[in-house]
């Protein structure tokens, strides 16, 4: 039945507030923390940042107050150049990464909240597992039965590799999933937008031979058709890339081989 | 508290392998229900726009064969569409057992409806 009650330590309070003395050029930074093994329930704490000694994307004031303000906050964050997709997180009420997301961009204060409806690690990280493990059910490898050539790789004209270039380019980073009303509700059957886009990356891929069991294993009413074409994913994606247009050529796929 | 890994949660009963024949259906009943459904509307305006419009001018409406057979496509077009919509209104927020009741139910209820439906202009169109 759908839920009508709050979880629990769904409640937010107000937590801390940390001042910056003497600076010039503030901003302010309310930001989410939870900690599960406390018991208590989230706040959000506030931090004043001077942007005169501050880099300009969120994550370099994450970065900062967690430095030289506030060692408790934790988050992830490894490539800071958008490319590795650890600092996804909700910023200004979008699913983005912090490192690519100038703080300029943000009017007033600069609200940050974890992955929605993702179960909190602590603070900033939200917990995975479940969207790592529908990535490795589509099994994202080349599948053949025709042998590799023994004396080079497997040929593939520029025009195919055309075809996979934008679904390659996904760091699954879950800024998608994370954004789709679908998956909230039904992320433990539907695979959501990152994976569905991961699946047909190998659909399309020219070398692949195992087209139609991937049809198969995405066939169903809760894998693929929970998608209702919201369109979410597409306007998150901090690469820009398109995962609501890869479901629909996917269901144009499977709608192709029954005609 | 379970030790089922995260891929066995994930990979569950299998896949349904069905769900594009539902997409499908719903995408043609939608097509379908254009011309019907602006024919619908406007026969009925044109009938209530009528100075002489009355309970016997819209018998003598709903008997014309052209008429009859429309009104029991768009009522049965209708009808399918809806019954699509709402199971993937079910699917998408009620779960365990009372989804599949309801899933059933709106089934019942949806037949039942076309059913009683279809009577009537049939029993107008065949003069009963």
């Amino acid at each position: 039945m759908a839920q009508f009650t709050l979880p629990a330590n769904s409640k937010i309070g107000r937590g801390r507030q940390f001042k910056a003395e003497g600076a010039k050029r503030k901003r302010t930074f309310s930001v989410y923390r939870f900690d599960p093994d406390s018991g208590d329930n989230p706040r959000m704490d506030s931090y004043e940042v001077d942007l005169d000694r501050c880099g300009p994307m969120v994550l370099d004031a994450l970065i900062k107050i967690k430095n030289e303000i506030d060692p408790t906050l934790t988050f992830r964050r490894s490539c800071r150049e958008g490319i590795c997709g650890s600092c996804a997180m909700n910023i200004d009420g979008v699913n983005t990464l912090a490192c690519t997301r100038a703080i300029d961009e943000v009017k007033g204060d600069v609200k940050v909240y974890p992955l929605p409806h993702t179960r909190v690690v602590k603070d900033l990280v939200p917990d995975l597992t479940g969207f790592y493990a529908q990535y490795a059910s589509i099994q994202p490898w080349l599948q053949t039965r025709t042998p590799a050539p023994p004396d080079r790789e497997r040929l593939q004209s520029k025009e195919d590799q055309q075809k996979i270039d934008e679904p390659s380019a996904c760091i699954l980073c879950a800024c998608c999933s994370t954004s789709c009303p679908s998956y909230w509700w039904n992320g433990d059957r539907y695979l959501g937008p990152a994976i569905l886009l991961q699946a047909y990356r190998w659909l399309v891929d020219t070398r692949d031979e195992a087209t139609g069991e991937r049809l198969d294993h995405l066939e169903d009413p809760f894998r693929l058709y929970r998608c209702h074409t919201i369109m979410n994913c597409t306007s998150a994606c901090p690469k820009g890339l398109n995962p609501a247009k890869a479901i629909a050529e996917t269901k144009k796929m499977l709608l192709e081989r029954r005609h | 508290m379970s030790r089922r890994t995260p891929l066995g949660a994930v990979l569950g009963l299998g896949s349904a392998k069905e769900g594009v024949g539902h997409w499908w259906a719903q995408r043609l009943t939608a097509v379908a229900l254009l011309p019907l459904g602006l024919w619908f509307v406007f026969s009925v305006a044109i009938l209530a726009g009528t100075e002489s419009s009355d309970y016997l001018s819209v018998v003598d409406w709903v008997s014309a064969p052209f008429n009859a057979v429309m009104l029991i496509l768009f009522i049965g077009t209708l009808a399918y569409h809806s019954m699509l919509g709402v199971q993937v209104v079910i699917e998408d927020y009620v779960h365990g057992w009372l989804k599949v009741f309801s899933l059933v139910l709106q089934k019942f209820a949806h037949i039942a409806v076309a059913a009683a439906a279809i009577y009537s202009v049939l029993s107008i169109a065949l003069g009963n």
